[in-house]
């Protein structure tokens, strides 16, 4: 039992990772909550499913098909939404709330197009449940896990190897001291958009799979989550958001395992509360620093 | 001239910190600028860098307007700004720091040559090179910026008040590398508190003060006009 929900809690854990990841990119180079993540996870989800239903794609297909998807989606996002913004210098809340706009403008897409049924991927996806003795694992469970381990570990190394990924790291820092470097801080902006949702995208498709579930309002609830392990992690702390990821996954579990399946989410929040009481900072940033990295 | 301002006028909102500047900096050499806190130095600096926004005048470099506004692209040009508090990026190492200075450059083999340079040139910055340039003293992350700016092996080098906060040990090592830098062919403009080094090295000099330019001369004449010794330099010597 204890296994198993391990299992379990390590595979949602993942995904709420990589959704925090999302989060948490932008928030470093913007400064603010893209409240329009969620949403782009959800169209990644159906992109990833329109690819298997109607295109006959396999599960890997689905998926980059999805993340390109979502890269156009953050693409439009910062071009039309947010740049304007920045251009004009306006209050640091008028991003924030262009990004509300975008997100019920995503949902109420979403339900035109594909309706307001719940929708799920074909059975064939589901795969053998195999049986580990302390454990049964789904085959679906290992390439979800799997991906998104290898997303994670993509994104570090983008990050701390490549020359993009230092720049990125440099404007999270501090836009101006980039800019004085010779970065072109805009285009990284728009690329650290793009790369985080099409990394939320990829989250859309894992959770569609695990939860077999997909609808124009999922986004919401997953928004909610994100936000939470993002605070949680500290405030643009990549490591932070992954590891918040986990824990808020597997503590989402064991409360459904070994409490009442209806507080779920009670507890689960409920923690976060707890560790911001203690850590206000976030678990994994270091002091003094505000929460930033 | 290499850099040009003519009469500049800039600054934040309502409020204009530069009232009509008009600067130019000669090819080879160190020019200071001086002047109290809030005689909008930096903010003269900040605008040729593209950070505080034109209202009216020109900015030329190399007899050219400067072609964008953009930081990304006045660097581009071949100007780099060490700012003022140095503004060092804290979780990133020294080396990390160093290379992102030369950002805009593809010349593998050049910016290893550089960097082996400004290593040479500061050898506590091998020393920590894997540290986190949060983790540096103050003097440290000064050469650190001092490094990084070079890096992008700039024609012009703005310096925003180097000595600032600094120990008169190493502000003395400060100013020696400025001098070196000079030396090998950079020119450069300093915005410094230290009124007496600064008019030191420099060749030329102008005094700042409320956002006009109420002097300028050789540094020599600068530093022997009785206003400015009565002002800056703390009396008669």
């Amino acid at each position: 039992m204890f296994f198993q929900q391990l299992i379990n809690g390590l595979n949602l854990g993942s995904a709420y990772a990589v959704i925090a990841i999302g989060y948490t990119l932008v928030f470093g180079v913007l400064n603010i909550i893209n409240m329009a993540h969620g949403e782009i996870f959800m169209f990644g989800a159906f992109i990833g499913l329109m690819l298997v239903t109607a295109a006959g794609a396999n599960i890997f297909v689905a998926l980059i098909g999805a993340m390109l998807g979502g890269a156009v989606l953050g693409f439009l996002l910062e071009y039309l939404a947010l740049r304007p913004l920045r251009r004009r210098k306006v209050t640091h809340l008028a991003p924030l709330i262009s990004t509300i706009g975008v997100s019920i403008f995503l949902e109420s897409l979403a339900l035109k197009i594909w309706g307001p049924q719940t929708q799920s991927f074909p059975p064939q996806f589901e795969g053998a449940l195999m049986d580990a003795g302390l454990f049964k694992v789904s085959m679906i469970q290992i390439v979800g896990f799997c991906t998104a381990i290898v997303l994670m570990v993509l994104l570090t190394l983008l990050l701390d190897k490549t020359k993009i990924g230092k720049a990125v790291k440099a404007t999270s820092e501090n836009i101006e001291t980039a800019g004085l470097l010779g970065i072109n801080t805009s285009r990284i902006i728009t690329f650290t958009v793009m790369l985080a949702s099409s990394l939320g995208a990829a989250a859309g498709v894992l959770v569609g799979l695990s939860f077999n579930a997909i609808e124009p309002t999922m986004g919401m609830t997953m928004s909610f989550k994100g936000l939470a392990v993002l605070i949680m992690g500290g405030l643009g702390n990549i490591r932070g958001a992954m590891m918040g990821g986990f824990i808020l996954g597997i503590a989402e579990v064991f409360s459904v395992a070994y409490g009442a399946s209806s507080y779920r989410d009670a507890v689960a929040f409920g923690i976060i509360i707890l560790i911001l009481f203690f850590r206000p900072e976030g678990l994994f940033s270091k002091a003094g620093k505000g929460g930033r990295p | 001239m290499l850099l040009e301002l003519k009469n500049i006028v800039a600054g934040y909102g309502s409020i204009m910190a530069l009232k009509g500047i008009s600067l130019s900096v000669r090819e080879g050499s160190i020019v200071s600028l001086i002047g109290a806190n809030g005689a909008g130095k930096s903010t003269t600096m900040r605008t040729i860098m593209g950070l505080v926004s034109l209202r009216e005048g020109e900015i030329r470099f190399k007899g050219a307007p400067l072609s964008g506004t953009k930081p990304y692209q006045v660097v581009h040009e071949g100007i780099s700004l060490v700012p003022e508090g140095r503004q060092i990026l804290q979780n990133m190492s020294v080396e990390e720091n160093l290379y992102l200075g030369a950002y805009q450059r593809s010349d593998k083999d050049g910016i290893a040559a550089d960097l082996k340079k400004v290593y040479e040139r500061f050898p506590r910055l091998e020393e920590r090179k894997k540290q986190f340039g949060g983790t540096l003293s103050g003097g440290e992350q000064q050469m650190l910026a001092i490094g990084r700016a070079v890096m992008a092996r700039p024609e012009l080098l703005l310096l925003d008040e180097p000595s600032m906060g600094l120990a008169p040990i190493v502000v003395q090592e400060i100013f020696d590398v400025i001098k070196d830098i000079n030396d090998s062919g950079t020119t450069i403009l300093l915005v410094e508190q230290n009124a007496r080094k600064a008019l030191q090295i420099a060749d030329y000099a102008y005094v700042m003060e409320t956002g006009h330019i109420v002097l300028e001369g050789t540094a020599a004449d600068v530093a022997a006009n009785p206003q400015v010794t009565a002002a800056y330099l703390g009396g008669k010597k």
